[in-house]
């Protein structure tokens, strides 16, 4: 008997109502995905009313679809860029630094970048068009070069810049709480010997810190390689210079009507979103 | 205080201005653009002017499209923290077997599906039963995105309140739902208060899946309309655009300043290593 004298029975019909939701939102329509990815399905037209299976077509059509793997290509370079290093450090630099700064600066500091992480998608996307677009935006005016469209001649640099400042808070919250778990003797010490930042961050803070790390770039990887939010920005124009892979499935499905093909490479996206989260399991098992 | 020392002392604050401009400078078009007499995608010292908000509240749909919004994250952020609030609960407390894998396998499918990868089964699964323009039906689907998040973060909070407490309670003959609600969950509050905030940012932002389920402009929630008056016509509307931005980041903020008051926000426990 447990101590708070649920039993079994009860516990069951507190936890049914959540499984159920999961059950029917998350876990169903991810299986579907792997069904539809093996039939012809359409949005419109014959093959909408009666889809056909046609096994594994779609999976090679899109390792061979040239604009499928310009897709892969890209979003591995946003995860890479973006997250695994940009919002990383970032995040990481942040919560080190404000430890030793004013409790103003300090607020302050964290409440802009808490606020770019919590303003609405669509909001975001306005306020980044107005830095980066042509003639009026804030970035020509500050470098003297009013007459670039970044989002046009950069488009892969400015949503990498733009997911940097729309995802750290999430880094900086992490590792602020890890920061405060580490000994601050140790730190101490380690500063009258006299080592240097780096080497201090390096053989003092990190051993304690590993799992935070892992943790936080597997989560901030998930969330970049499956964000939506490029195509606020972009659409994945011009020419499919930043068709990210959520960006191509969208169109691919909805624009396109080619639901069989586009649960395909959602069913790819998947399988690579496990595999990154294996390797993540094996890291952090071999740590112990 | 040698000459080195102030050199890096100043390098470190001109680096920390840098950074601060980086999150700030995006952010002061809301302040100005909304107020413009010719408002525009840039940044520029405002002709004052109140006609823009004039406008927008007679636009026809940005009223509706805020109320739609607040019932849509409502329905949603209440499902999912009393949801998560019971079954953290009760994962917490019963023995499972396998349950820390479920959970965290859970936590991984919702990391990996909520977003895009399973949006055209979740689109055919929605037109089947008929919930295309369901503002119900998307809540719905929004909750069990963040469902399993939600639990595995309140699931901690619940590993630390003090099994003692339950049992005196149990000791006075309170009954399992009379020891959940007077005991439980008020020792949990800061980690249900996190659920919900986080929640509600969450449901409130959320574009893709309004935008793929709710076709009918009368049931569109902010975010989707926002989007509209962007493409719409092949040109922006720049009049109604900065007001209704700045209209709906407002609840976000004034949720973000309660919070950070009453409880500093901070990740209290929850993610573990």
């Amino acid at each position: 008997m447990d101590s708070s004298g649920l039993g079994v029975r009860r516990a069951v019909g507190f936890v049914a109502p959540a499984l159920v939701l999961i059950g029917v939102f998350l876990v169903f329509p991810a299986l579907w995905t792997l069904y539809i990815g093996i039939t012809d399905y359409q949005l419109t037209g014959p093959a909408a009313a009666d889809p056909q299976v046609v096994g594994a077509d779609n999976l090679v059509e899109a390792v061979r679809d040239p604009l499928f793997t310009n897709s892969v290509w890209l979003t591995a370079l946003f995860v890479l860029f973006s997250a695994v290093i940009g919002q990383n450090v970032l995040g990481f630099g942040l919560a080190w630094s404000l430890r030793s700064v004013s409790p103003w600066l300090r607020r302050t500091a964290e409440g802009l970048v808490l606020l770019s992480w919590i303003l609405p998608s669509t909001v975001v996307a306005f306020l980044w068009f107005a830095v980066l677009s042509r003639d009026t935006g804030t970035l020509g005016l500050l470098l003297g070069s009013p007459q670039t469209s970044w989002l046009v001649e950069y488009p892969m640099t400015s949503l990498i810049i733009f997911n940097v400042w729309r995802g750290t808070a999430f880094s900086m919250l992490l590792y602020t709480s890890a920061l405060a778990a580490v000994p601050p003797s140790q730190v101490e010490t380690a500063r009258l010997v006299g080592a240097s930042g780096w080497q201090t961050v390096r053989d003092v803070v990190f051993p304690h810190i590993r799992g935070h790390v892992l943790t936080n770039t597997l989560l901030i990887s998930l969330w970049t390689a499956n964000d939506f939010t490029p195509f606020l920005l972009t659409s994945g124009g011009p020419n499919h210079r930043s068709e990210v892979l959520p960006v191509l499935i969208y169109r691919q499905a909805l624009e396109g009507g080619q639901l069989g093909y586009a649960s395909a490479m959602s069913m790819l996206l998947l399988v690579g979103n496990l595999v990154v989260a294996l390797v993540y399991l094996r890291l952090l098992r071999r740590r112990a | 205080m040698s000459p080195l020392w102030m050199v890096r002392r100043i390098g470190f604050y001109v680096l920390v201005a840098v950074v601060l401009a980086f999150f700030a400078v995006p952010m002061l078009w809301l302040a100005s653009a909304p107020f413009d007499e010719k408002p525009g995608l840039g940044l520029r010292w405002p002709d004052w002017t109140w006609r823009n908000v004039v406008t927008t509240f007679e636009h026809p749909y940005a009223v509706s499209s805020l109320v739609n919004s607040l019932v849509l994250c409502v329905v949603a952020t209440v499902v999912t923290t009393v949801l998560a609030a019971l079954a953290a609960y009760a994962l917490s407390r019963v023995r499972i077997p396998g349950r820390d894998l479920l959970l965290y396998l859970l936590l991984l499918l919702s990391s990996v599906v909520t977003g895009t990868a399973a949006m055209v089964p979740i689109f055919v699964m929605m037109l089947q039963f008929g919930l295309i323009n369901s503002q119900f039906g998307t809540a719905l689907v929004i909750a069990g995105g963040m469902l399993p998040a939600a639990i595995f973060i309140l699931k901690d909070f619940m590993d630390a309140v003090p099994r003692s407490y339950e049992e005196s309670a149990r000791v006075f003959g309170a009954s399992p739902r009379q020891v959940l609600g007077h005991v439980v969950l008020p020792v949990a509050r800061p980690g249900v208060a996190t659920i919900f905030v986080w929640a509600f940012v969450n449901a409130w932002g959320n574009f893709l899946l309004p935008f793929l389920l709710l076709r009918d402009v009368g049931q569109q929630p902010a975010a989707v309309l926002l989007r509209t008056l962007y493409d719409e016509g092949g040109s922006a509307n720049l009049t109604v655009i900065p007001v209704f931005s700045l209209l709906y980041s407002i609840p976000v903020v004034v949720l973000y300043l309660f919070v950070s008051k009453r409880y500093g926000f901070r990740f209290h426990g929850g993610i573990k290593s």
